[in-house]
């Protein structure tokens, strides 16, 4: 269990470090800085301006040199002026001898994510501050997602071919059919719009970063547990049905124990391993779902930042934004695997 | 005229919608006739779960096909008529010219268009790309799964390793850096579609050379009869003559590319190949193992003969299946990129982008983004119930 951890953990860091790479290398093409260049001084700059720009500001160097820089294993760039030096470790431009004293490394190693050129704050505090808002969204997709899913699924595998089974599982086909930004529109468009709908929930979210309630948060949670829905319940109810046809349930009912109670104490424990695992791999479709809905519904956390930094090339706070999305991806897929393994014993890791 | 009630509208839609149902009710009752005939497609037409998904399915494919030659739409979907902005469902046109349609049938949307026009329109754009990058899709994921699945080695470690690194993108910041147009400057899509693209050949080609491996005369006519037209294809498809194009050595460039189309198909395809890797991996890993690929080795068949010949066909059933739901999928995908505003023109009647614009008014006139949102969700729907009527029938044999 050891050894097969500390792979895993190994090839989580390998392929964070690929995609990283990759991330780097689309983000600092030439055209895509020359853009940031623009952005960030002005959309009248001429060529000669941007590459002194650009120059001034580390860009020039060679990408490896660069990348290296980011990751804390080449120490950062450093350019003396008449006003004094300034770099990468460096807080605007100092004298020369604060910069003797300055680290000369500063990369991911050592703690320090860079700065972003959208947001002009440290990329640390605005991801932890991000992923908070994510966090108490995606806490409150799972807690209706989880429990429907699992109440439909059941409910629809417990008597295959009934017309529950029919009905709940054509509910759950729909579901899965629905992406984020077309049951978001359909659920504003009935629930929240001024001109027709029925005004019960408000259209946009930005008012639930400080003071969640039922009425601005409702509708954003739907629109993300929706679509995740209908995916695991289809699942539970194929293991339930599964679980339901089998040896030691017909025993049980020919005992005479009651359906309820055949359901509830036989078979419920054995069909909710399969779900278990799809919980945890759907995980990486719901961040998917988290950055259109908090798009659309202006919610102003990880998703959001996520588009604001692609949509800006804003490459330090993009990586961060990448590596923190592989890690969730790969750590819920560890999760899901040793999970499967704890609640099925038939299962060994070899 | 007097605007329309929504009966009248309901009436209006359906009658303008005539030659689709033309084509319906044609298709089915010829279908319906010799169902016994038809193989698993003919079976389709036991399940009433798959006939309704086969329904909406090629309700979409006909409307998608007869828009373009002016038939279901009734304005131009590109033209601004004056007076009709964020207008209602059914309202009539402020000043009708003789021969013009009288009424915005769903509404005018924010630039005053004609919602209902661009919705159809915008099938056509989907019924294209969706299957064709599907498609593309397949034969990377088959051409590369097979082997991976079939010898399971290095090669396997190596290619689930790109597969899984690719999947652990999340999908939104790959179509960003892929799709942006300052990455269109530096000619990375046509580089990746000139990757891409070379797949089909491969695969036929591998195909062809596998099966008459004995007979030289019989090989290199088939590859030169699939070989060629193939290659004028691929190259007339990666480059383009745009001015800002990467790859344009080509001189007979037939195919009409605007090299947005071509970056968001490069897009899907790449989002969607490492899916396909991994059912074609997993597929092959089972199947290898049955006692006629163990006979298949013993006759002396070639590894590639055994894994297009046996392995694939015998893996047919779970990736038909696969295929309708990953057309839905990338349905979903091309919307996802149109909604942030990603790939064509703004102006360009695809669903997605009209979701986009039409979501920035969406409290007030819903209408303009809820047709197109609609009109996806129901293709979606179809593809996923005809997915799994096909999967129901073929498990009954």
């Amino acid at each position: 269990m050891g050894l097969f951890l500390l792979r895993r953990v190994g090839m989580m860091i390998l392929t964070a470090l690929c995609l990283t790479v990759i991330v780097f290398v689309l983000t600092n093409l030439r055209p895509n800085l020359e853009k940031l260049a623009k952005t960030q001084g002005n959309f009248r700059m001429s060529d000669e301006a941007v590459a002194s720009w650009l120059e001034r500001n580390g860009y020039d160097e060679a990408m490896p040199l660069r990348y290296g820089q980011w990751l804390g294993v080449v120490p950062g760039w450093r350019q003396e002026t008449d006003q004094g030096v300034t770099g990468r470790c460096l807080d605007g431009t100092i004298a020369p001898e604060a910069a003797a004293r300055a680290p000369r490394f500063c990369g991911v190693l050592q703690g320090d994510w860079g700065f972003s050129t959208v947001f002009r704050e440290e990329v640390s505090t605005i991801v932890a501050k991000r992923l908070g808002l994510t966090g108490k969204l995606m806490l409150w997709v799972l807690a209706l997602m989880v429990p429907l899913a699992l109440i439909v699924g059941v409910l629809a595998g417990m008597r295959e071919g009934s017309w529950l089974d029919r009905g709940l599982s054509s509910l759950s086909i729909i579901t899965t059919a629905t992406p984020e930004y077309v049951s978001g529109v359909i659920l504003i468009a009935v629930f929240a719009s001024s001109s027709v709908g029925l005004k019960w929930f408000k259209g946009t979210a930005t008012g639930a970063m400080d003071h969640a309630n039922f009425e601005n948060f409702f509708l954003p949670v739907l629109t993300i547990a929706l679509y995740g829905m209908g995916y695991i319940a289809r699942m539970t109810r194929a293991s339930m049905a599964e679980v339901m046809a089998a040896q030691y349930i017909r025993t049980a009912r020919l005992k005479g124990v009651s359906f309820s109670n055949v359901v509830i104490k036989h078979a419920l424990r054995n069909a909710l391993i399969a779900p278990f695992t799809v919980i945890m791999l759907q995980f990486p479709w719901l961040l998917n779902g988290v950055v259109i809905v908090e798009t659309l519904f202006n919610y102003k956390g990880f998703g959001w930042t996520l588009v604001q930094a692609a949509g800006n090339n804003d490459i330090d706070l993009l990586l961060a934004v990448s590596v923190v999305s592989v890690l969730v991806v790969l750590t819920t897929q560890l999760l899901s695997d040793i999970g499967y393994v704890y609640l099925n014993p038939r299962i060994r890791i070899s | 005229m007097d605007p329309l009630t929504p009966f009248q509208i309901i009436g209006h839609i359906l009658y303008r919608f005539t030659p689709v149902w033309f084509a319906l009710v044609l298709l089915f009752s010829v279908s319906f006739a010799f169902r016994r005939r038809l193989g698993l497609y003919g079976k389709l037409f036991y399940s009433p779960v798959g006939m309704i998904g086969l329904g909406l399915v090629m309700f979409w494919l006909f409307t998608g096909l007869f828009a373009p030659f002016d038939m279901i739409v009734t304005h131009d979907p590109l033209a601004q008529l004056s007076g009709m902005k964020n207008k209602a469902p059914g309202t009539p046109l402020r000043a009708a010219e003789a021969g013009q349609y009288g009424w915005y049938l769903l509404g005018g949307d924010n630039l005053a268009r004609d919602v209902f026009s661009r919705m159809v329109r915008g099938a056509t754009t989907v019924i294209i790309i969706a299957p064709l990058a599907t498609l593309f899709a397949f034969m990377v994921g088959i051409t590369l799964g097979l082997p991976a699945g079939y010898y399971g080695d290095r090669r396997d470690t190596l290619l689930s390793f790109l597969a899984n690194l690719i999947l652990a993108f999340p999908v939104i910041l790959l179509f960003y850096l892929l799709v942006a147009p300052e990455i269109r400057l530096t000619g990375l899509p046509q580089y990746m579609a000139a990757a891409l693209f070379a797949f089909p050949l491969v695969f036929s080609a591998v195909l062809i050379r596998s099966r008459f491996a004995s007979q030289p005369g019989k090989m290199w006519l088939w590859l030169i009869v699939v070989l060629v037209p193939l290659f004028l294809v691929y190259a007339a498809a990666i480059n383009s003559g745009a001015p800002d194009s990467a790859i344009a050595f080509w001189p007979f460039d037939f195919v009409p590319d605007d090299l947005s189309i071509l970056t968001i198909f490069v897009a899907v395809v790449f989002v969607n190949s490492p899916m396909v890797f991994r059912i074609v991996r997993g597929l092959a890993m089972d199947i290898k193992t049955r006692d006629y690929i163990a006979a298949a080795r013993t006759r002396g068949e070639s590894p590639w003969y055994i894994m297009l010949w046996e392995i694939l066909p015998n893996a047919r059933g779970p990736l038909i299946v696969d295929f309708c739901l990953r057309i839905g999928y990338t349905t979903i995908l091309l919307g996802t990129l149109g909604f942030f505003g990603l790939g064509l023109e703004p102006e360009s009647p695809d669903w997605g982008s009209t979701i986009n614009e039409g979501r920035k008014l969406l409290s007030i006139y819903p209408h303009a983004a809820l047709a197109p949102a609609l009109a996806l969700l129901s293709l979606v729907l179809g593809l996923n119930l005809l997915a799994d009527g096909l999967r129901e029938e073929s498990l009954k044999d």
